[in-house]
């Protein structure tokens, strides 16, 4: 399937898509911790998979800020969906970015016409979740190359038509040089060794699993892992998983909002309780929607300036970027259940918040503020601007 | 190699094999070799380049805060030598 046919944008048809089919599932796939297949079927209908793809490949040659729109419409309804579609699109940005050989024009091909779906497998178990470190390596057999990792979480991963998986170079390189390889489907064998029954991100479905590839070494990715990582994975990932949460505090004041207007509506003339704690959610609200667009847009650039790219000042931006929107978006939902009450509690009626809240804490653990924080303080040694 | 470079690199060498946390032996690496191929990471390079200024009284300006300098021996040294030069 080729993009469809439209005048309206893709952040307008993901947005329809958002709000008739995900958010009407949103709440069986968070209780079952399942696939949100009708979403994607209908993201797959109108394209959006290959929406990072150039207009001449068949794609929407869509910027990082076009898509990062489309991923906070999805999240403002369903966080899982809106996840995938960011780990998706953050594999895209690799293969458009860095797959310069045919095997990845091929790649993108089917990412057009099939609307593939794409994950990633990067932690590891006994690297302590440090995705800049491979145990694992890739082990050249002739002309194909053979993988075994085992990784404590890969998001859907059996749902996946492609794995993208860091490992060592060759099994005699050091820990930090990493090659990426793009594990097709009917390459991979996928061992599961846990379950995926967590508090938020439920219908991520990423378990942990050990996963074995065998496939032509032509499916390594030129480019040193650490290369793609500085120009491209860690400001798409940041930028995109901030969107996610984005939509999710865009929820959480939407809630708030509804909630104060239907208490002003009973007693026209009376400010209502929660008004004054809504000027506070609505301030917070508006500082993540800043830092989160401005990512984007700072991206997008100096989308190929690889001296910008891979510099300090930008990696310390970037890492900002993950820390500030996944605390932010802590306090807005927080902040939006006191405003709504017990209301917000309860976990059934028009303003429950449980899903929201639980969905919030995600963002501050998957790669670990923490780690990040510790990252930027290394940074910050050197910086001088 | 003028003695100046010679002093450059042997120094440099010095830096690596301290902080460097390489996989190989810095000896055993010539001046164009991938540094990162030999186990540099990111955070070890910042320690290298912290030792470097300490080592040469230097300040490594913005512009070169930037993985390529740190690739290998000979774009350190090649680094230094055009701090040196300006100031």
């Amino acid at each position: 399937m080729t993009a469809v046919a439209t005048d309206r944008s893709l952040v307008e048809l993901v947005a329809q898509v958002a709000k008739d089919v995900a958010g009407p599932n949103a709440a069986s796939v968070d209780a079952e911790a399942r696939f949100p297949h009708e979403a994607f079927a209908a993201l797959r209908e109108i394209g959006a998979m290959s929406a990072l793809v150039s207009v001449e490949e068949g794609g929407w040659g869509a910027s990082l800020a076009e898509v990062g729109l489309a991923t906070q419409e999805l999240g403002k309804y369903c966080a899982s969906t809106s996840m995938i579609f960011a780990m998706h699109q953050i594999q895209a940005a690799c293969l458009v970015r860095h797959g310069r050989s045919p095997v990845f024009a091929e790649l993108r091909r089917r990412l057009v016409e099939e609307q593939i779906l794409l994950a990633s497998a990067t932690t590891e178990l006994g690297i302590g979740g440090d995705v800049r470190t491979s145990s694992c390596a890739v082990e050249r057999v002739g002309d194909r190359y053979r993988l075994e990792k085992n990784a404590p979480v890969i998001s859907y991963a059996e749902h996946a038509d492609a794995i993208f998986v860091t490992a060592r170079a060759t099994p005699d390189s050091p820990p930090s040089d990493q090659s990426l390889v793009v594990c097709l489907k009917e390459d991979l064998q996928l061992e599961p060794t846990s379950v995926w029954d967590t508090l938020g991100f439920r219908g991520t479905c990423s378990p942990g699993f050990v996963l074995r590839s065998e496939g032509p070494i032509s499916h390594v990715l030129d480019d040193p892992y650490g290369d793609m990582s500085a120009r491209t994975m860690l400001p798409v990932s940041h930028s995109l998983w901030g969107h996610v949460w984005l939509g999710i505090a865009d929820a959480a004041v939407d809630t708030a909002r509804r909630f104060v207007r239907k208490a002003a509506r009973s007693k026209p003339g009376t400010t209502p309780p929660g008004a004054s704690r809504l000027v506070e959610v609505v301030g917070v609200h508006q500082q993540l929607a800043d830092v989160v667009h401005t990512a984007a847009a700072r991206f997008d650039a100096v989308a190929h300036d690889d001296d910008v790219l891979t510099s300090v000042g930008f990696a310390i931006a970037m890492n900002n970027v993950k820390i500030t929107a996944s605390t932010l978006v802590i306090d807005i939902v927080s902040r939006a259940l006191l405003v709504v009450g017990i209301a917000g509690y309860r976990e059934d009626g028009a303003f429950a918040m449980g899903r929201l809240l639980r969905d919030a804490y995600g963002g501050a653990l998957m790669v670990n503020n923490d780690r990040i924080a510790g990252n930027t303080a290394q940074l910050l040694l050197v910086h001088k601007d | 190699m003028s003695d100046l470079a010679t002093d450059i690199d042997s120094a440099v060498r010095t830096v690596l094999e301290e902080h460097g946390r390489l996989a190989v032996d810095v000896a055993s690496l010539d001046a164009e070799a991938d540094l990162y191929a030999a186990g540099l990471t990111s955070h070890a390079s910042v320690n290298v380049m912290l030792a470097l200024e300490d080592a040469f009284d230097v300040e490594f300006p913005e512009r070169m805060l930037k993985k390529a300098t740190f690739g290998s021996i000979g774009s350190i040294a090649a680094a230094i030598a055009e701090i040196q030069d300006e100031s």
